[in-house]
């Protein structure tokens, strides 16, 4: 069980590893590559199933790396939730290298383009499964670095531009988290997160004002890192610089793991004040989700309204914890019957971010990809110069159409679920104007696709343009050479079985998203695997000589207990 | 650079350098030393050496690609974590054994996972800093 764990990070780092020992021989990488990015799916994939089905496991397991004990060397955790989104980076991993060999070019392929990728999902899955906030920055920092050469490889003109936005504010969110970690550090004297959660419990009312303020270095942070209102414009701004493989590689993953880091955090550590810091959740995904819609509808070329929409959907997955944490705070003021419907509504809304979220990333990988085959099939992608599509391969335009439909809600796909979920969430806990939001959004949103839909797919080629219409015309006969394409097409066709088939099995879906919501809501079980049941206190297990340091402890221990409940 | 007291030196610096990073590395596990700075020290060997005969003749010395070296010290580090967890413990848990080697008296020699690490360490260092004077050295 402690090598499953670890199984998903070390897989893809050994993996990297292997592509750099391989440096020169550019085929035997592609293949360490496909194969790693396969283990890696298989191992997630049977973390979670283990973690959600072995009974003994109480939906948790933790190991401590280098065998240190918690709190005081670095665990990793594997619940319901880390372990779902490890599945789906393993998921959106294997597609990504098995498209990329019909979709990379040789210059990137031999500049380290596999082991950059590599590198990226282990640093992805570490941020998963790490139990320790600032282990937690190392991952970031790990998956900033990748992803940056991965944004510069190529070294465009466009690419260098988006890149420098993208690391300028991405630097400046890791400051500010680290800053937080350094406060909550010198506040708790802790750094593994359910020692944090235990500790952060126990502080006096003074404290707890500080911990609030504190908690907004990590909104930000993180903020930057999801790509949330007012810190998104750096995602827009690089997102359709890179090849669409890359694209769809940060589309569907990075961003969620900063909405990852929110959740996490935001459940497990600064629950002290939900009515500030959730009501400020709500605010900022209203926000996040029109600034992104409307974004999107100012655009025309098809990858920067791909980018933009991250963007609004970004906002849905806000709007699930911040309903969670408002549901939460009134449940704590009412009693009775009254008080267990909000405490329900607000597992709902929770369950909804971790649907939305797993939606989110099947589907937009997936419309990433197609538009990189539309890509290389017409040497662009703005909506004016696009058309015919649905004409010249019926099959592919059927693809894209059930991707489209589901991240615009449209019934039965899995994006209906996950936004009736948080809407029925947000019904209850009467948090209407964030659900008026949300539902306008969502027509806006089913608006914008179905204009990529009319313009790129319906409509006939242009052709009375006197400068464009020529090109159009020699690129309706840009056919991908058929290897490349088959390698390119099966992911597609992976990705939208899965999202039909997210939708139609929508009750298991839903099942295994309440599972991981009730754990993140109630931290019991999270906090007891981690540091051992019942929690000792180390100031406790240590025999003080010292009779003026003992003194010492006595008063902090007075003082805790008196300022304390 | 084409000095012949510069070359005189480096080649008496040289052996003694490379020596003397191996004795780093080997007493680093309870003592000042390790992977690290028996690294850089080789790698400001190859650096002097570099410098003295030119960027070409570092190359001639170094016939292998220096990416894959960095790849395998990489790749030892990395497998010098997987024992302890093959037997069941958490990822990087240092295991030591001893091994009797016919020669050096009757003391058994301690051998650690640590130890490979280290060495692991040492490879990388030794490529990355090789890599980044060559690459400075062509410009």
């Amino acid at each position: 069980m402690n090598a499953l764990l670890m199984a998903p990070v070390l897989i893809p780092i050994f993996t990297a590893m292997l592509c750099i020992a391989l440096w020169k021989w550019r085929y035997a990488q592609r293949c360490v590559s496909i194969v790693g990015a396969f283990a890696l799916l298989g191992a997630s994939a049977s973390l979670l199933i283990s973690i959600d089905t072995m009974p003994e496991l109480n939906g948790v397991f933790a190991t401590q790396l280098g065998g240190w004990e918690a709190p005081f060397g670095i665990t990793f955790v594997a619940d319901r939730f880390a372990a779902i989104m490890v599945t789906l980076a393993g998921l959106v991993g294997a597609c990504t290298v098995v498209y990329s060999v019909g979709a990379i070019d040789k210059k990137r392929e031999s500049a380290g383009y596999h082991a950059l990728v590599q590198a990226l999902l282990a640093s992805v899955c570490g941020a998963f499964l790490t139990g320790d906030i600032f282990n937690m920055y190392v991952w970031f920092e790990i998956m900033l670095m990748s992803s940056f050469v991965l944004l510069t490889l190529g070294g465009e003109r466009g690419q260098l531009e988006g890149a420098l936005k993208y690391v300028a504010l991405n630097l400046l969110s890791s400051s500010i988290f680290l800053a937080g970690i350094g406060l909550l550090y010198g506040l708790t004297g802790t750094l593994n997160m359910a020692d944090l959660s235990v500790k952060l419990a126990a502080l006096n009312e003074t404290d707890t004002k500080v911990v609030s303020a504190l908690s907004l270095l990590f909104m930000v942070g993180f903020g930057i890192k999801a790509a949330t209102f007012p810190f998104f414009f750096w995602l827009p701004a690089s997102y359709h610089t890179p090849p669409s493989v890359i694209s769809a590689l940060f589309g569907g993953l990075l961003t969620k793991v900063g909405v990852y880091a929110l959740v996490r955090t935001f459940t497990l550590l600064f629950v002290g004040n939900y009515a500030f810091t959730h009501t400020l959740f709500l605010w900022i995904a209203g926000f996040t989700m029109l600034a992104g819609v409307l974004g999107a509808i100012a655009q025309k070329d098809v990858r920067r309204i791909l980018s933009f929409t991250i963007v609004s959907h970004i906002g849905n997955m806000i709007m699930g914890l911040g309903i969670f944490g408002v549901a939460m705070h009134r449940a704590s003021i009412t009693t009775g019957v009254e008080s267990e419907v909000l405490r329900g509504a607000g597992l709902f809304a929770l369950a909804g971010t971790v649907f939305y979220a797993l939606h989110h990333i099947v589907v937009k990988t997936n419309v990433f990809f197609i538009t990189g085959i539309i890509e290389k099939m017409r040497g662009t992608t703005q909506l004016a110069k696009l058309g015919g599509l649905y004409h010249q391969r019926p099959f592919l335009s059927s693809l894209f159409f059930i991707s489209a439909m589901s991240l615009a809600g449209i019934p039965v796909l899995s994006g209906f679920w996950s936004k009736l979920t948080l809407v029925r969430a947000g019904l209850q806990a009467e948090t209407y104007a964030i659900v008026g939001v949300s539902l306008g959004v969502s027509v806006l949103t089913m608006y914008i696709l179905t204009r990529i839909w009319a313009q790129a797919f319906w409509a006939p080629i242009p052709e009375d343009d006197p400068e464009q219409g020529g090109v159009a015309r020699d690129n309706e006969n840009r056919e991908p050479n058929p290897r490349g394409f088959a390698w390119m097409m099966s992911p597609v066709v992976v990705l939208t079985g899965l999202t039909l088939a997210l939708g139609l099995g929508a009750s298991h879906t839903f099942a295994l998203t309440m599972r991981a919501a009730e754990q993140l809501a109630g931290n019991e079980s999270y906090i007891s695997t981690v540091l051992g049941a019942p929690e000792p206190d180390p100031r406790r297990l240590v025999e003080f000589h010292d009779p003026i340091e003992s003194e010492l402890h006595a008063q902090i221990d007075d003082h805790l207990e008196s300022g304390g409940h | 650079m084409n000095s012949l007291i510069l070359q005189t030196t480096t080649r008496m610096l040289m052996p003694l350098m490379l020596l003397f990073s191996v004795v780093v590395l080997m007493r680093g596990h309870s003592d000042p030393g390790g992977g690290f700075v028996g690294g850089l020290i080789v790698a400001a060997a190859f650096a002097l050496y570099g410098m003295a005969n030119g960027p070409e003749a570092l190359k001639k010395l170094l016939p292998i690609n220096l990416q894959s070296f960095i790849g395998c010290g990489l790749l030892l580090a990395f497998c010098a974590g997987l024992p302890s967890l093959v037997m069941g413990g958490g990822f990087m848990e240092s295991q030591w054994g001893s091994v009797m080697i016919p020669g050096l008296g009757d003391e058994p020699l301690h051998v650690g996972t640590p130890v490979f690490f280290d060495i692991g360490v040492y490879f990388v260092v030794i490529g990355v800093v090789t890599l980044f004077f060559q690459s400075l050295a062509e410009r």
